[in-house]
């Protein structure tokens, strides 16, 4: 993964326009410090620069929700953000939703409940859900499936989805088997 | 997407001197146009000057009695703010009804203006496309133009505006704050977004000078009698192939006043001031509302593929106006259609 982020940094940099921009972005809890050029997108900093690759490229054009991460709290499409625009924030990704081997009850939930098949959207839908349960707008299940939206499955697996994300809002915390 | 300059705006002076400076120059906010724009091609910008950082955030009350909304207040706090739910539920209603969560907690008021249309041909830089390379021919007009315009077009462009909100903020006639190197001035919502004419290039009535600082709303938000009801090829997180906003104010079962906005149809949220003058003073019927229908969409043309727009406008307008009259908007969540 180190060589990939070198190879893809040299790729990269040849291109530029004006000196890259030293920015600092807050990674789940971890001050990290990068040079980047600005038109390097949220996304391809977490995965190429800082080898988070939890965080999955589906469209690269916000329509599937893939690339969801949490920016100073809120669920934003990451492919859409430029980096250098979110210098200082304090940015959540999948890796920072577990606490040391205990997972985050969305993450219990999720495999309690066998939301997904092949796992591509999965980072993103839970990191989507941890934003809908914060912002507390989800009263029923029709409020689930619109505000999960953002998020496609092309597996198929909303039902689980949505039964995983009821569970932990009604304080099951994933204990429940499908 | 092409490398280009980046610098910050200190203060909105700074935003309008920096823009002035480079022709080819663009502001960026929430990015979630732009940056789409910009990976395909079809923005170029030669800079961005990040306007985020500008104080233009808040929503306050107006000395008459409505609400300023900051050009970067984001969609989702503009939606889920307690004075626009309880007093502007039609704007509410039309943001949610808009894109998906991340997205609105990106997108700015301000930039949701400013969205270019998702027409594919303006998205294909392989295809002529009149607004993105002027004179170059309209690809839609003989082509797939399903999602395309009935109303207002022209032999140039039949491409549609494709923001919800807007069409609200016709319907409640929002003003535009705009700063520009000639001062600040004041844009009526409907003098904002232009017709495609002959130079479809123009989305709007804009300076190139110019940043738009804040949205007005009046006072009257028609929060008694609204809705914002919207049809489309699935039930969320997709454009418009007709949407209606709606607000009424009633005496009795007389319409007292009307605002009646379309999305989806047109170059701009189409308003008809002909339909709205029949439907004032004339009884809450389904007869009346279909006459209005009939009086909006008289002069709409499809071009094929889209011709199917015309008998769904009719049927959503009345469709909304029921729902409004009845005080039972359209629910973003609960996609039923009462």
């Amino acid at each position: 993964m180190r060589q990939r982020s070198a190879l893809a940094r040299k790729t990269l940099d040849p291109l530029h326009r004006q000196p890259e921009s030293d920015v600092t972005l807050r990674v789940n809890g971890v001050a990290r410090k990068l040079a980047i050029a600005p038109w390097t997108t949220l996304l391809d900093a977490l995965r190429l620069y800082l080898g988070l690759t939890g965080t999955k490229k589906g469209c690269d054009h916000g329509q599937c929700g893939a690339c969801t991460v949490l920016v100073d709290g809120r669920r934003i499409n990451s492919c859409l953000a430029l980096a250098v625009m979110k210098d200082g924030a304090d940015i959540t990704t999948i890796e920072g939703l577990a606490q040391g081997e205990t997972l985050h009850p969305l993450q219990q939930a999720f495999i309690a409940h066998d939301a997904f098949q092949c796992g591509y959207c999965t980072p993103g839908q839970i990191c989507s859900a941890v934003a809908l349960i914060a912002e507390g707008k989800a009263r029923n299940a029709d409020d689930i499936r619109e505000l999960m939206s953002g998020n496609i499955c092309r597996c198929g697996a909303y039902p689980n989805i949505v039964a995983a994300i009821e569970e932990v809002i009604s304080g099951g915390a994933g204990k429940t088997s499908p | 997407m092409i490398n280009f300059a980046y610098a910050r705006a200190h203060d909105v002076a700074d935003a309008v001197r920096q823009i002035a400076a480079d022709p080819h120059a663009k502001f960026i906010a929430g990015g979630t146009n732009l940056v789409d724009l910009m990976k395909e091609n079809v923005a170029r910008p030669s800079r961005l000057i990040d306007i985020t950082h500008l104080p233009l955030a808040e929503i306050r009350e107006t000395p008459e009695g409505g609400l300023s909304i900051g050009a970067l207040v984001p969609n989702s706090d503009l939606a889920y703010h307690p004075d626009v739910a309880r007093r502007y539920p039609l704007l509410a209603s039309a943001v949610l009804a808009g894109a998906s969560p991340q997205l609105r907690n990106m997108a700015s008021s301000g930039g949701n203006l400013l969205q270019r249309t998702r027409c594919v041909y303006f998205y294909d830089t392989a295809t002529p496309c009149n607004k993105r390379e002027p004179g170059s021919g309209c690809s839609a007009i003989d082509g797939v133009n399903r999602m395309h315009a009935i109303l207002g077009t022209s032999e140039h462009c039949i491409a549609t505006h494709p923001s919800d909100m807007c069409v609200a903020l016709a319907a409640l006639e929002a003003r535009v704050l705009a700063t520009g190197a000639k001062g600040e001035r004041r844009i009526a919502f409907a003098d904002l977004h232009r017709l495609p004419g002959d130079a479809p290039q123009h989305d709007t009535t804009l300076a190139a000078d110019e940043i738009i600082t804040a949205i007005e709303l009046p006072a009257q938000g028609f929060a008694e009698h609204h809705t914002y009801l919207k049809i489309r090829d699935r039930l969320s997180y997709a454009f418009a192939l007709v949407s209606v906003a709606v607000g009424l104010a009633l005496e009795g079962d007389t319409i007292a006043e009307a605002r009646l906005a379309l999305g989806g149809v047109a170059h701009k949220p189409w308003r008809d001031p002909a339909a709205e003058a029949q439907l004032v003073g004339a009884a809450a019927t389904a007869e009346t509302f279909r006459r209005a229908a009939d009086t909006l969409l008289s002069a709409a043309r499809g071009f094929g593929r889209n011709d199917f727009k015309i008998e769904l406008a009719r049927r959503s307008i009345v469709r909304a106006l029921t729902q409004a009259a009845r005080g039972t908007p359209q629910s973003q969540s609960d996609k039923r259609i009462a």
